[in-house]
């Protein structure tokens, strides 16, 4: 923060440039105080809000949990409020394995999602690089047009491809293919297919920056240095891309852990997925505290790892220098 | 120039910002029902009668209503849960009372209904029944004659039998996911009462359904209407309305599929889908009327008419299409009527026994 500021007041001063050198100081912190603003009031604000909810206890009410904080009672009201808050729902969540099942069954969808997103985006974003700059455009434009529909439509489309009688089957058992209707719809598999379907583009628009930006010279001189294709791809190519995995990775799995659509409509009933068992909770059993409780837990599961992971890259670069 | 325009724009949206406000003080009401729930000619005849204007908005499930009434403010002046929500919701101090006296049409209503819609809401002090069917088969006549060899089911048996049910795995079978709906009915055909919250009881309807678990394709709400429809499955455990929408859609599409829908001879249960008023409502007077047009006999018989369900409103059976009124399934005879059970709402703590078993039956774990 210190440095940006620093850069924002000019070195040499003067009494004229005094006025400018203090609205620059002002408009450099602007500038860093907005994005912090916006975290706090569309970030930390609502979740301590949840965090508040899940120390609650559940009630028949509205809202239905208790205590609710507020002043009305006066400031000893509000603090007697606070003293009733505790832990138990998160002691409640380690009692029953449904949760932590349902956590690492979610992550290792995300995980397994995440990889496969990754391996269809590379070539495509790849191809897209290398595409002449004339075609980019157009090629950059396909992959936003799906965004075009409704995601609810384009989810609820591959229901009528991937079922029983649906077009995938036709097209196979007219090839003769198959003799058999595949069963797709309502397995793991159909919930893949979805999440990558649904996520690829965020994949392959970071991964297409990334790649847009490299020096194919690199190449060109390691080929004449005898290095062939595929090791010049991972010596080079793939290392240099890397910003872009990461990125792409984490806009697909971090969604993806949480994701409720996609395993409802085309997963079967036998996937115990978190953003269910959230939805389960909060609905079916109207126990607002508890299900905030699991929201929190996810927060955590998700943010604590990503915080560790982009000190350790920090630290990496720093070295590298 | 071009800022100058910008201004005058700007003003004009301001002004227009301030004539629509004027006109809010024209009589409104905010109707939040289900979807597919109403015959539109029916909001459009009330505006033209009363002058109130009817902001209509729907929902498709009873949580997704429960949620906005408890976080407060919803803004609705009438909205239509069923009764076992509705009753945990009166405890939460969602509702006000009607005023009876604005709602001369309830000496309408069939005593066969309140009685036991007064069991969720004593004394029907809050709410009148909109609409209310059973839970119970709704199967492809075709595809069950091919598996079974009949084409008439009418019985549990079809179900919680796991030879039988085993037979109509291929063709694909599937349930509410909706655990108060269906471990009612496990106790029913089990011989226990459907009310039970005895852990022993929910336990034996646990296992009751876990052996027929294998044979079913998926637990869902709503996805069995278009699958029953399109002729993708054969046998679906659902709400009586639901299935009449899934016989209409077929006979549409042509397709040559026909459903059937049977209300089992064990018994099945009731559901009432309820009109009510929230606490927090702005037009409490525009609600009234609306909730009154409604109780019409002309009106709500044209509205089940439409939907294909049954209504709570004894003066409007005359004018209920002849086939309908007939159709057993839709009204039950009375022998069938006095088999129909209602379940109360769970308390907090055997919601959570409920909502746990219902986790394990249908994911396994």
């Amino acid at each position: 923060m210190t440095n940006i500021a620093a850069a924002a007041s000019p070195s040499a001063e003067t009494a004229a440039a005094l006025p400018t050198r203090l609205a620059k100081g002002f408009v450099g912190r602007l500038v860093i105080i907005i994005p912090y603003l916006w975290l706090l009031f569309f970030f930390l604000v609502p979740f301590i809000i949840v965090f508040k909810i899940s120390l609650s206890q559940t009630a028949i009410s509205m809202p239905p949990y208790t205590p609710v904080l507020d002043f009305s009672e006066g400031v000893s009201g509000f603090f007697a409020g606070f003293s009733a808050l505790n832990f138990d729902n998160y002691t409640w969540l380690t009692q029953d394995a449904l949760y932590f099942n349902a956590y690492v069954t979610s992550l290792i969808i995300a995980a397994i999602s995440t990889l496969l997103t990754l391996i269809v985006g590379y070539p495509i974003a790849y191809g897209m690089a290398r595409a002449p700059a004339t075609v980019r455009p157009t090629l950059l434009m396909l992959v936003i047009l799906p965004f075009w529909t409704s995601f609810l439509i384009r989810v609820y489309a591959w229901i009528g491809i991937l079922k029983p009688e649906g077009l995938l089957n036709q097209v196979l058992l007219s090839l003769h293919l198959i003799s058999q209707p595949l069963v797709i719809l309502n397995t793991y598999t159909a919930i893949f297919i979805g999440i990558v379907y649904s996520y690829l583009p965020f994949m392959v628009l970071p991964l297409y920056s990334s790649l847009e930006k490299m020096d194919y010279s690199l190449i060109e001189a390691a080929q004449d240095l005898g290095c062939p294709p595929i090791g010049a791809f991972w010596k080079i190519t793939f290392p240099l891309s890397l910003p872009g995995v990461i990125a792409g990775c984490l806009l697909v799995f971090i969604p993806a852990v949480g994701e409720f659509v996609i395993p409802d409509l085309l997963g079967g009933s036998q996937t115990l997925m978190i953003g269910k068992t959230l939805w389960n909770e909060f609905f079916a059993n109207r126990d607002w505290p508890v299900s905030s409780a699991v929201a929190v837990i996810l927060l955590l599961v998700l943010t604590v790892p990503i915080m560790f992971f982009q000190q350790a890259q920090a630290r990496a670069q720093e070295q590298g220098k | 120039m071009i800022r100058k325009a910008l201004w005058l724009s700007a003003t004009s949206a301001f002004l227009t910002l301030f004539t629509i406000g004027g006109h809010a003080e024209d009589r409104v009401v905010n109707v939040y029902n289900w979807s597919d729930y109403i015959d539109s000619s029916i909001i459009e005849d009330f505006t033209k009668k009363t002058g109130i204007k009817v902001v209509y908005d729907t929902f498709d499930s009873n949580e997704i209503l429960e949620t906005k009434l408890l976080a407060g403010g919803s803004g609705y002046d009438v909205v239509v849960p069923s009764a076992n929500f509705l009753a945990r919701q009166i405890q939460a101090g969602v509702f006000q009372k009607l005023d009876k006296s604005k709602l001369p049409n309830i000496s309408n209503m069939w005593d066969v209904i309140s009685d036991r819609t007064a069991k969720y809401d004593p004394g029907n002090e809050y709410s009148v029944n909109y609409m209310w069917g059973t839970v119970g088969l709704g199967y492809n006549v075709k595809k069950v004659q091919a598996a079974l060899g009949t084409d008439k089911i009418d019985s549990w048996d079809v179900f919680f039998n796991p030879a039988t049910l085993a037979k109509l795995k291929d063709c694909g079978v599937y349930v509410l996911d909706s655990p108060a709906d269906i471990i009612p009915a496990a106790l029913k055909y089990l011989g226990l009462d459907p009310n039970s919250t005895s852990p022993d009881d929910i336990a034996k309807a646990e296992e009751a359904l876990l052996k027929v678990r294998p044979y079913v394709r998926k637990f869902h709400s709503s996805e069995y209407i278009n699958a029953l429809a399109n002729g993708d499955i054969c046998l679906a455990v659902g709400w009586s309305g639901d299935v009449f929408q899934a016989r209409n859609r077929a006979q549409e599409a042509k397709q040559g599929v026909e459903i059937g829908y049977s209300v089992p001879k064990e018994g099945a249960q009731m559901w009432f889908d309820q009109m009510a008023i929230p606490a927090d409502a702005q037009h409490v007077a525009e609600a009234h009327e609306f909730i009154n047009y409604l109780m019409t006999p002309e009106v709500i018989a044209k509205s089940s008419n439409y939907v294909l369900y049954a209504n709570g409103n004894k003066a409007s059976q005359q004018f209920v299409d002849k086939a309908l009124l007939e159709d057993t399934s839709v009204y039950p005879d009375e022998e069938t009527t006095k088999k129909l059970y209602t379940v109360q709402p769970y308390d907090p703590k055997t919601q959570r026994v409920i909502t746990r078993t219902w986790t394990k039956i249908v994911t396994g774990q």
